[in-house]
């Protein structure tokens, strides 16, 4: 089972964002990317079915701040094959529909059976990376996906529904699945790991083909939200607070 | 070309997603702009009436024995038929595990462009406008809605499903498609959540768990409150991913939707994707100590004191209370 | 034959199959099972070496922690060593019985002072070893659970009838006139004396056969040692003498097998380390002092040395057979033989390290294996997730470097940023005090106290990263160089002249840990430490007598791990205050249970936690209204278990900094 694991690296929410003078796009001087948190689990899919199915797998990015980090961090938790689109950078007008004609290309040629996406990215503007590329690499897709079992050539998925419903899909491969949870939370790897992989890993090198952003569309403002009506802050130590909770409840007949 | 707006219906076993609701207004809204009408496409088999209370001008129906459950490979056959023979200005589809990744494949196929995560439409001016939300609800982004075409999936919180609800039902009509076949994807069945499971999603009030709680024992003082109060402990997606609680017991987007009389979201920072589950909560009474948690913005009452210094004593003060 | 030359040739064999026999266990498992170990680094220091022999294992002073098993132990240790000529005596006797039954060492056999001395001490190690017995059969003390009671039994009878047979012999030489330094031995006199009813000829037939009772004894004691309990009286020699006298707070290096950072096989452990196992006595004064397994967690120290002792000569035996695989073999030291639950529940508060009389390593072999487990990503949810934290934004708290000083809003004037401008004292704030809100207002305070001491202090703003020290024990060697290497970048481009802290982790750390080179000399200071130095020298002047009645916790990284013990209690007396030490102090304190990574991990099934023994200890004091502590951690720790416990109305925990800024 060979698996490719496109990844797309997003801003930090931890840091708090700026939006910078020309007013369409984020202030980039404290942003920190980091991996985008469902395309840990589609990682961590990933190497779940090569270590219960043999296989390789590759995981390929875009040039930019950081991803040198993701892809010795996936090469210390197993991961065979580095890639790196190099010559255009993320952070840098790539919209989704960019991002997966670059990965269509380079897909194709690596002609896997399964290719696992995170399912989304918050910072998606114009649909998220799996279905894009889907379609241009001529695969099926579903998403939303959180258990990946191949049979004879399908695949049998549990794709979530609101409500925790889950309905099982059977999927010829090749496939292209938006993953939600992987079936086991992203292992931990340790930094001497990751140390090691930057001295023995190789990194695949590859020039990106020619920026295409059709497909998206054009922003013309960016804003934060108007903080809404905050809620009303109760002061004092646990038990003012839980005193104050209770006489509301009481309010409502519900203490 | 036409000036109609398209809303794709979204429904599973027999319901129609709330998101429908909300994308009908949007397209109420910007088919003012166009002048044209608002048209409900629905995909289904014995399903006719599913439209029946949406405020559209007309309902597309395609009637199939394998429209049954969503299978996203049919979807995408039959709406390319559809949108790309004759393609209204606007398509509709709710940014969820279903809408989200039928419009992703439709973009790609007919080359339309794609705007996802849609809060609100305008159009003023000749001009269809867009505001979507990203960075978990963090950033607000505003643009024109592509010429001459577009896709559109939409988040919830720029309308309430309540204005996209219709007072008459919409004239049906049937459309054919060619037979459809058993393709790449095919439905295989549904795993029920557990049954015995209480159903939160009609229990008055909540006792939701976030992160904030730190680690399984905890979750034991939530159920203790719970059971005090008389409701039931819901959590948010971490705490359910942890595997502390089930996932009928999760909150949100991938959750349940909830609107109980109270709601008490304890340790919960407030991410998009929880309050689209529980907006509709009557009282909201939120505990975090991050005074800047997006959750105060939703909560009408609210405390930075820890959850765990908290629960022992609210505890204690419910019961006390319940007890005089 | 006669019946002398029979005796020669009987103690002959004996001797022969009995030192065989020992000299073929001592072989296989000090010398090659030893030699399985990975050297260690090199020793030196031999002076001190010396000395240490002279004052643990002659003096015996750790031991009379437990004071009256302590003194028991001292007569039997000095007991063996003195009756040793004694023992020689009947060896070489037997031998020679062919030629000279009546055969006596020459001087040292004839020296009336010496058997005295050893009169006396056979009556010593008597009375000393019946109270053992009665320790081991009728008192029983919790921390023998789990130890080989059988062995020590048996043992403790073997000394007895080895010093009883002395006294019967002596006693009936004595009786029967034989021996010219009857005066020296009041003793065996009165044992003589007891038997003289006997007749003549009985008289013989007891000393003979007390003799060869007496012999056997000693023989047999001699082969039971290697292996067991009692394997101490040969190895607790080295490895007391090539015991590790770096500071404790410094691990050693990681253990580093092709790549791979940890222990998972008995041999990875150093060859000292293996000789520790070797010397654990069972005595269980780790397992009495031991936070972890008196909160009902599967650890104990002393069983997990006596594990690893068991594994280790397992293995021994199997690999000496020649096996390829087998259950021994094939079974991983970290899981199978050590629990995932056993290790992570250590809080390296080092208690059973210091309580030990042999200088065993208990935290060192816990982190080497921790550390196995770290590479295979075997941990808790939390602990990943703070791992993950604490590498990606330097805090275990996962919030952005840049909120790291987000606590100094509302201060009267901005703290210089070091990194800009010189400094006196570079404030190295740790992870709690900067990022915990419950700390916000204790870090306030110290900024506020230092202001009026008119201290010239700075920090390094976002430049910080967590100092490592936890993220070491944790086993994760990695990041905890990362963090080193950030930190070392940060505070080589400052000017300072001394770094101060009030968290005893950082302290740790950042005096023990980092490369000599980092800190150039410069002081590392606990705010302790500082707030005592400027109260002596009349810059921080405390006007207020305050007049509580307080206790004090002692933190572990900052008493057991570099022993400040002092300066805290000046600062305390200085505030005007009553201290009243809780049972548990100085290096006795009992730790809050938040160390060695502890406080990031999940709870699991406890009875009852540290922290909450730890209020009860000091909620127990008669009149004491006040827990003072000295570290952030045990501030979060002890406020919630007051709480918790329902103490907080009548006990306050403070920082010692709040009791300073109230006196001044």
């Amino acid at each position: 089972m060979n698996i490719v694991v496109p990844v797309k690296l997003v801003p930090d929410l931890v840091e708090e964002l700026e939006i910078d003078d020309g007013g369409t796009a984020l202030d980039t001087t404290w942003l920190r990317f980091i991996l985008n948190e469902v395309d840990e689990h589609a990682l961590e899919q990933a190497l779940l079915l090569k270590e219960s199915l043999s296989g390789t797998v590759s995981v390929i990015s875009l040039d930019g701040e950081g991803v040198d980090d993701v892809l010795f961090a996936s090469s210390a938790k197993g991961v065979d094959r580095l890639i790196k689109l190099t010559g255009v950078d993320y952070g840098v007008n790539v919209n989704n529909h960019a991002m997966a004609r670059f990965y269509a290309t380079t897909v194709r040629i690596l002609e896997p059976d399964l290719v696992l996406v995170g399912v989304q990215a918050h910072n998606d503007l114009d649909g998220s990376l799996g279905p894009l590329l889907a379609e241009y690499v001529g695969m099926p897709y579903v998403g939303y996906v959180s258990g990946i079992a191949p049979i004879n050539g399908r695949c049998r998925v549990r794709k979530e529904y609101p409500g925790g419903l889950i309905a099982e899909m059977d999927v010829e491969m090749p496939a292209v699945l938006g993953v939600q949870a992987a079936e086991s939370p992203p292992r931990y790897v340790a930094i001497s790991r990751i140390r090691q992989a930057m001295k023995t890993a190789a990194v695949d090198e590859q020039a990106a083909p020619d920026l295409d952003t059709t497909g998206g569309p054009m922003v013309d403002s960016m804003f934060k939200p108007e903080t809404a009506e905050r809620a009303t802050m109760i002061t004092g130590d646990e038990d003012e607070v839980a005193g104050r909770i209770v006489d509301l409840l009481r309010e409502l007949g519900k203490a | 070309m036409s000036q109609d707006i398209h809303v794709i219906v979204e429904h599973l076993r027999g319901q129609v997603a709330d998101i429908t609701y909300v994308a009908v207004a949007a397209a109420r809204r910007l088919a003012t702009g166009t002048g044209g009408g608002v048209a409900a496409v629905l995909l289904g088999h014995d399903g006719e009436t599913l439209a029946g209370d949406l405020a559209a001008d007309r309902v597309v129906y395609i009637d199939d024995p394998a429209l049954a459950d969503f299978n996203p490979e049919h979807y995408n056959v039959i709406l390319a038929d559809l949108i790309g023979g004759d393609p209204p200005r606007c398509v509709l589809f709710g940014d969820t595990s279903m809408g989200a990744e039928v419009a992703g494949v439709l973009s790609a196929r007919l080359s339309m462009p794609l705007v996802s995560r849609c809060r609100s439409v305008d159009a003023a001016n000749g001009r269809l406008r867009f505001i979507s939300q990203i960075c978990g609800g963090k950033i607000l982004v505003e643009g024109d809605i592509p010429e001459p075409n577009a896709l559109i999936t939409m988040v919830p919180g720029g309308y309430k499903p309540e204005q996209g609800r219709g007072e008459t039902a919409p004239e049906v009509t049937r459309t054919s498609v060619s037979p459809l076949g058993s393709g790449r994807v095919a439905f295989a069945g549904y795993q029920e959540p557990k049954a015995e499971d209480i159903d939160i999603s009609t229990t008055p009030i909540l006792v939701a768990i976030g992160r904030g709680i730190a680690n399984e024992d905890n979750v034991e003082l939530a159920e203790e409150l719970a059971e005090t109060l008389g409701g039931a402990v819901c959590a948010s997606r971490p705490v359910v991913d942890q595997g502390w609680l089930p996932t009928t017991r999760m909150v949100g987007k991938s959750g349940k939707r909830v609107k109980p009389d109270v709601y008490l979201a304890l340790g919960i920072s407030g991410a998009p994707e929880h309050v689209e589950g529980m907006s509709d909560s009557d009282l909201t009474i939120a505990v975090n100590t991050d005074p800047e948690a997006p959750i105060f913005d939703v909560a009408q009452y609210g405390s930075e004191v820890d959850l765990l210094d908290l629960l022992p004593v609210l505890i204690e003060r419910v019961r006390a209370a319940k007890g005089g | 034959m006669e019946y002398e030359a029979v005796k020669s040739i009987v103690v002959v064999l004996l001797l022969v199959v009995s030192f065989a026999v020992f000299g073929l266990r001592v072989y296989q498992l000090l010398w090659v099972n030893l030699q399985r170990g990975r050297p260690g680094p090199p020793y030196g220091r031999w002076i001190e070496r010396i000395k240490g022999l002279v004052v643990y294992v002659g003096g015996q002073l750790r031991l009379f922690r437990f004071l009256a098993p302590g003194i028991a132990h001292f007569f039997v240790f000095w007991g063996f060593v003195i009756l040793i000529l004694t023992i020689l005596q009947a060896i070489i006797e037997g031998l020679v019985a062919f030629a000279d039954p009546g055969f006596v060492i020459p001087v040292i056999g004839e020296f009336g002072p010496l058997a005295l001395l050893q009169d006396l001490f056979a009556a010593l190690v008597g009375i000393a070893v019946v109270y053992a017995l009665y320790l081991r059969l009728v008192v029983n003390p919790p921390r023998y659970e789990g130890s080989h009671r059988a062995q020590a039994v048996m043992v403790l009878s073997f000394i007895l009838t080895i010093v009883v047979s002395l006294l019967v012999i002596n006693g009936i030489r004595i009786e029967l006139g034989e021996d010219p330094l009857a005066d020296w031995r009041p003793v065996a006199s009165a044992v003589g004396a007891v038997l003289s009813g006997l007749s003549d000829p009985t008289l013989e037939v007891v000393e003979e056969a007390a003799y060869w009772i007496h012999l056997i004894v000693v023989l047999a004691f001699l082969t039971e040692l290697p292996g067991g309990k009692h394997f101490h009286v040969v190895t607790s020699i080295p490895a007391v003498f090539l015991r590790n006298l770096d500071p404790p707070g410094r691990l050693p290096p990681a253990p580093e097998f092709n790549g791979d950072v940890g222990v998972n096989a008995v041999e990875q452990f150093r060859r000292r380390q293996l000789l520790d196992f070797y010397t654990c006595t069972e005595c269980g004064r780790c397992q009495d002092v031991c936070p972890a397994y008196a909160s009902g967690s599967p650890l104990s120290p002393k069983l997990l040395i006596m594990s690893l002792r068991d594994n280790l000569i397992q293995r021994g035996v199997a690999l000496r057979d020649g096996q390829q695989n087998g259950a021994v073999l094939e079974s991983e030291l970290v899981g199978d033989v050590i629990t995932e639950e056993i290790l992570w529940a250590c809080v390296t508060c080092s208690a059973c390290d210091q309580e030990c009389p042999l200088f065993i390593e208990h935290v060192t072999p816990i982190v080497d294996m921790r550390r196995h487990l770290v590479m295979e990503g075997r941990m808790d949810g939390m602990l990943q997730e703070a791992m993950a934290n604490l590498g990606r934004y330097g805090n275990s708290f996962g919030q952005s470097e840049r909120a790291r000083a987000k606590w100094t809003k509302g201060l009267p004037e901005k703290i210089k940023d070091a990194r800009r401008e010189p400094v006196d004292y570079l404030w190295f704030t740790g992870d709690y005090a900067a990022y915990s809100a419950t700390l916000a207002s204790a870090t306030k305070t110290t900024a506020e106290v230092f202001r009026r001491a008119d201290l010239d202090f700075g920090l390094l703003y976002e430049a910080e990263r967590n100092a490592g020290n936890d993220v070491r024990r944790v086993g994760e060697e990695g990041l905890f160089e990362m963090l080193a290497e950030d930190n070392a970048a940060a505070l080589n481009a400052c000017e300072f002249r001394s770094i101060v802290t009030t968290d005893p982790h950082t302290y740790n750390a950042l005096k023990n840990e980092y490369p000599a080179e980092i800190n150039g000399g410069r002081p590392v200071l606990h705010y302790s430490e500082l707030l005592d130095q400027l109260i002596a020298d009349g810059r921080l002047r405390l006007g207020r007598e305050l007049g509580y009645r307080v206790t004090y916790h002692d933190p572990c990284y900052l008493g057991r791990y570099n022993g400040v013990y002092d300066a805290p209690r000046r600062v305390i007396e200085a505030a005007g205050c009553t201290l009243v030490e809780m049972p548990r102090h100085g290096d006795r304190a009992m730790c809050c249970g938040a160390g060695g990574g502890r406080i990031w991990m999940e709870e699991g099934d406890t009875q009852q936690r540290p922290a909450a023994m730890r209020v009860e200890e000091a909620a127990g004091l008669e009149g004491v209204e006040m827990l003072i502590v000295s570290c952030p951690k045990d501030l979060v720790m002890f406020e919630d278990a007051a709480k918790s416990g329902g103490y907080a109305d009548r006990l306050a925990v403070k920082d010692l900094i709040e009791l300073v800024a109230e006196a001044l």
